[in-house]
């Protein structure tokens, strides 16, 4: 069940966005997040908005896990929704609301923002749905590499990151094992008032720590043994690979942008 | 054959902290295309043993030389490039998030052109029988199939000398068997010196020579004949004798004469099913 959590995540599909490379989409991402600022009316918006459903179009991901990666997020919409309503004070009174008043500009504000967050949130989650962790690392690896001249551990990073994922089902499976060996000892995880709940984590916890440190311990020896000695003078296995499709997307990035340009106000 | 691959002359070593000695003055040779067999119970220095010999740890005294080379700091990586390490757990060795990740991993340590790694990657992978499992996560595998995917890395490497250090005892009876039929094959194949460490001595009567550890220090050294001529002793340095010697043993006892003195269970199944012809 908890595999599922982060696993569950990427859905395989035979689309052109999951065949885009992972340094352009890690590129679009973060253009996305600055671009989706020149928006500030409702022509603008509608841009972004349906540049955002075109681009799930071509990704061929059903809306259910869309809506999946929303759901945690959505109060916290309505919550700046609400704020926003709330709080401005410009522009005519639409209407009262027992003692408040709700502003023109404040419902426009509601809503402006409410879709940025939401168009923002639909496009991170596109990337993570398309592309699986081990592509972002290896996209994250190759674009932050000209951070290796200020000495920033660009290679060391990877590494770290693709361990973990690594071992994530591993130390799952551990989780799952100890819980067995505790609960058949008597300790009970899901009932219980919640003070007693958080203290029958430690059982857990403990045993799961000396493993992971004797793991790590012995990974580390393995490692070494393979002939590991740091990033320098290593060559890559993965190979990323940058095709037509990448360049075209970045092109519709930047066309995306003069229009936002053009129309915002 | 007998010429020595590896050499240890009077090696001593000591973990930080710790009274004793965890070897003391251990001196033997392992030769060329042999398969060695160092047996020993908990504590006898035999993993230390395995630890040296890859300069994951240095001796405190004493000599260790390795394809030629002298071991110490400057040839370190020479001699880790020449002795491919299979280690106990087969979770805790694979470093890479798929097979063929993980096989590339040594490759990639080494600078090797990506061509060549593909190619080398698919290669090992075919000799232990895991080319179907390329892009397979450690999770789904067995522990066996985990081990294999660790040979396979190993065997990327080309080394001439691989260490099982204890690489089949977190395995059941069958991943057991798979590996070290599968480690049997290639030591064959490619003329490898085959070091087992192991407390397992039903593996270890395989081997060409055993050496038997106890407190740090060389006990007894031959083939496994001679080793389990010993009984009683073995028995006292803690080690569990095979099935099929017990039963020779009892049937000596019983007056029932047999050929030699070790004998596989196979060879004791034939030995007793023509006893009465050879009468």
């Amino acid at each position: 069940m908890m595999e599922k959590m982060i696993f569950g995540r990427y859905v395989p599909a035979d689309s052109l966005v999951h065949k885009m490379d992972p340094r352009s989409k890690l590129t679009i991402i973060f253009l996305f997040v600055c671009v989706i600022f020149l928006a500030n009316n409702w022509q603008t918006y509608a841009i972004i908005g349906i540049y955002t459903f075109f681009m799930i179009g071509l990704s061929r991901i059903p809306a259910r896990f869309l809506y999946g990666g929303l759901k945690p997020v959505l109060w916290l919409v309505i919550f700046t929704f609400l704020l926003q309503i709330f709080f401005t004070r410009e522009g005519t009174v639409l209407f009262h609301l027992g003692p408040l008043k709700i502003y023109e500009e404040g419902m426009k504000m509601g809503f402006y923002i409410s879709f940025r967050f939401f168009f923002l949130i639909l496009m991170t989650s596109l990337l993570t749905l398309t592309t699986t962790p081990i592509e972002i690392t290896d996209g994250l690896e190759t674009l932050l590499g000209p951070l290796k001249k200020v000495r920033f551990p660009v290679h060391e990073m990877a590494l770290m990151m693709s361990i973990s994922l690594r071992f994530i089902p591993t130390l799952m499976q551990e989780t799952d094992k100890i819980m067995k060996a505790q609960i058949a000892r008597g300790v009970e995880f899901a009932s219980g008032p919640v003070k007693e709940r958080i203290k029958a984590i430690i059982p857990l916890l403990i045993p799961l720590f000396v493993s992971s440190f004797k793991r790590a311990e012995e990974l580390a020896i393995a490692m070494e043994a393979r002939g590991y000695r740091g990033g320098e003078g290593r060559t890559k296995y993965r190979q990323l690979s940058w095709k037509m499709v990448d360049t075209l997307q970045l092109v519709f990035l930047a066309i995306i942008t003069v229009l936002l340009i053009l129309f915002r106000s | 054959m007998k010429t020595p691959i590896v050499s240890l002359k009077g090696v001593t070593f000591q973990y930080d902290g710790q009274e004793r000695n965890a070897l003391n003055h251990v001196s033997f040779d392992i030769y060329d295309g042999e398969w060695l067999a160092i047996v020993g119970h908990n504590g006898s220095g035999k993993s230390t043993m395995a630890k040296l010999l890859n300069g994951l740890q240095f001796p405190k005294d004493g000599e260790i030389t390795v394809c030629g080379m002298k071991l110490q700091e400057e040839t370190i990586w020479d001699i880790r490039s020449k002795i491919g390490m299979v280690f106990q757990n087969p979770d805790n060795q694979f470093v890479g998030t798929t097979v063929q990740d993980d096989v590339a991993f040594g490759l990639e340590n080494m600078g090797i052109p990506r061509l060549e790694m593909v190619q080398r990657v698919e290669d090992s992978l075919k000799k232990v029988k895991m080319e179907q499992f390329l892009h397979q996560e450690p999770h789904h595998l067995s522990g066996g199939q985990k081990q294999r995917v660790a040979i396979a890395s190993v065997l990327a490497l080309r080394p001439a000398i691989i260490i099982l250090d204890e690489a089949t005892s977190m395995l059941d009876p069958r991943g057991r068997e798979e590996v070290l039929e599968t480690v049997r094959t290639l030591k064959d194949e490619k003329s490898l010196t085959v070091i087992s460490i192991t407390h397992d001595l039903e593996e270890a009567a395989k081997a060409d020579r055993i050496i038997v550890m106890n407190k740090g220090e060389v006990f007894r050294e031959g083939t496994p004949d001679e080793i389990f001529s010993m009984d009683e002793q073995l028995v006292q340095l803690g080690l569990d004798i095979p099935f099929s010697v017990k039963m020779a043993k009892a049937f000596r006892a019983e007056g029932i004469q047999l050929s030699k003195h070790y004998l596989s269970e196979e060879e004791l199944v034939t030995e007793l099913w023509t006893y009465r012809s050879r009468m």
